[in-house]
């Protein structure tokens, strides 16, 4: 199971470090990077998220796929904006300084530095993202998000999630196999009638192995009296070290600076037109 | 004994619902999809998954589904979950799952007239989601321009409309077949 989010045992500080510290100083540094549009804090929290990840150890080609496909996304719908919206950009900054180009179409240094602020959005998130799905063993998520608050009930729904998926995973291969043998194609070569008549014949079995399942572990988890108690303990829980206060006081310091940043911005917008 | 459990609120069933939900609505996501050409916006079979499964088993776990299936979906593919749509999704579940009580799936009986209504509102909560929530939630959190997110959220409306429409309907008819009609066994 460990394989669908690249986790590895690796030897480096931030693998010994909690799930729920690394959770949590996720959470709170994307919501910040989300929320602020300032370049400079952009720009400075990617670069930390970019060393922070050469201190684990991930080597590129276990994320090239996701960075490709992070970059594809970015480049798409950073074209999309200039095409549908060119003006957006003097429209949120109330500038307009014009490089060439007229009407419609001509292209703003606003535009330009509001798509370059987009692009540090999409991109910023991605090494925290890896470093997380990469650092931590996926059983531990459930636990930090009970320890954090979310009910143990929810919690333990993620923990299945997490378990079934690559049984899933197996189970939509297999018949997947056996639907092709029996002449039912999905590849890119075949029309989208096809396919989507192959897609059905795919999904039904999957559908209904998946609904036994869920009455079959949800009687053999009755059997053992889940959810009789109002709280649950974890196999993979860890207590607090200093490592982990670190990591969350780091994060507390830097959210602090975003947010000292906003205030000082008088908004979320870093405006160097001014 | 019954009386703790409905306390709870949210019984062991539903749990494991939601988690078997989530992890077969994250595996079609991810390998049955088919591209419409517009970014980030597929022909999506687990939405039709989602209707089923909102349906049997009600909001809550329709709203839940949609949200750790749709989280982690992101967070694999683009490293982050993006918010705004992943609330989308968890609101489109719930929204599905408040059908559960007229549809009444486990009793094996499913009009025409049913699957019409059932349609009619998976069509309006499409709409809501996608053309009013998501692009508004976009606009606000990401500061995304209008004009791209309204055309992006359109599109997944009639996308979602097309796929719950196809999918979901074939599902929700397959699943009343294979249950016992419930006037199928009679006291003598």
């Amino acid at each position: 199971m460990n394989n669908l989010f690249g986790y590895k045992k690796r030897d480096t500080w931030l693998n010994h470090t909690t799930g729920t510290a690394k959770l949590v100083g996720f959470l709170l540094l994307t919501t910040i990077g989300m929320i602020s549009y300032d370049t400079r804090f952009l720009l400075g929290l990617g670069l930390f998220a970019v060393v922070l990840m050469q201190t684990t150890q991930i080597k590129y080609h276990e994320y090239a796929l996701m960075l490709n496909l992070v970059l594809v996304f970015a480049v798409i719908n950073l074209v999309m904006i200039m095409v549908l919206a060119p003006q957006y950009g003097t429209q949120l900054y109330g500038t307009r300084h014009v490089l060439f180009g007229s009407g419609y179409w001509s292209i703003t240094q606003e535009q330009l530095f509001y798509e370059f602020n987009l692009l540090l959005k999409y991109l910023f998130s991605l090494p925290f993202a890896i470093i997380l799905l990469f650092t931590t063993n996926p059983s531990e998520f459930s636990a930090g998000l009970n320890k954090i608050g979310v009910p143990y009930k929810i919690a333990y729904a993620f923990a299945i999630t997490l378990r079934y998926i690559p049984d899933v995973q197996s189970d939509y291969h297999t018949i997947s196999l056996a639907q092709q043998a029996r002449g039912y194609e999905i590849s890119k070569k075949a029309s989208l009638k096809a396919r989507a008549k192959g897609a059905v014949q795919i999904i039904l079995p999957l559908v209904f192995t998946s609904l036994d399942r869920i009455e079959t572990i949800s009687q053999a988890m009755e059997l053992r009296r889940f959810g009789r108690q109002k709280k649950r303990s974890w196999y993979q829980e860890q207590s607090f070290s200093r490592r982990d206060v670190s990591v969350l006081v780091g994060s507390v310091i830097i959210v602090g600076i975003g947010i000292a940043l906003l205030l000082s911005n008088g908004g979320r917008l870093y405006n160097p037109f001014k | 004994m019954n009386n703790k459990q409905k306390k709870s609120g949210f019984s062991v069933r539903s749990v494991v619902a939601t988690g078997i939900g989530a992890a077969v609505f994250f595996v079609l996501m991810k390998f049955i999809a088919i591209p419409t050409g517009i970014s980030n916006t597929n022909i999506n079979v687990a939405e039709g998954w989602l209707a089923l499964i909102a349906g049997l088993f009600g909001p809550v776990v329709g709203l839940l589904v949609g949200f750790i299936g749709h989280t982690l979906n992101d967070a694999v593919t683009y490293g982050s979950p993006w918010w705004s749509w992943v609330i989308a999704d968890a609101l489109f579940g719930f929204l599905l799952g408040l059908s559960k009580r007229f549809l009444a799936l486990e009793y094996g009986d499913l009009s025409a007239k049913k699957l019409i209504q059932f349609n009619i509102w998976q069509a309006v909560s499409n709409i809501f989601v996608w053309v009013v929530v998501a692009p508004i939630g976009d606009i606000l959190i990401y500061k995304e321009a209008a004009q791209k997110v309204f055309l992006q959220g359109a599109v997944t409306a009639v996308v979602n409309i097309v796929s719950v429409a196809v999918i979901g309907s074939l599902l929700l008819v397959a699943y009343v077949k294979s249950r016992p009609k419930k006037s199928s066994l009679r006291s003598e």
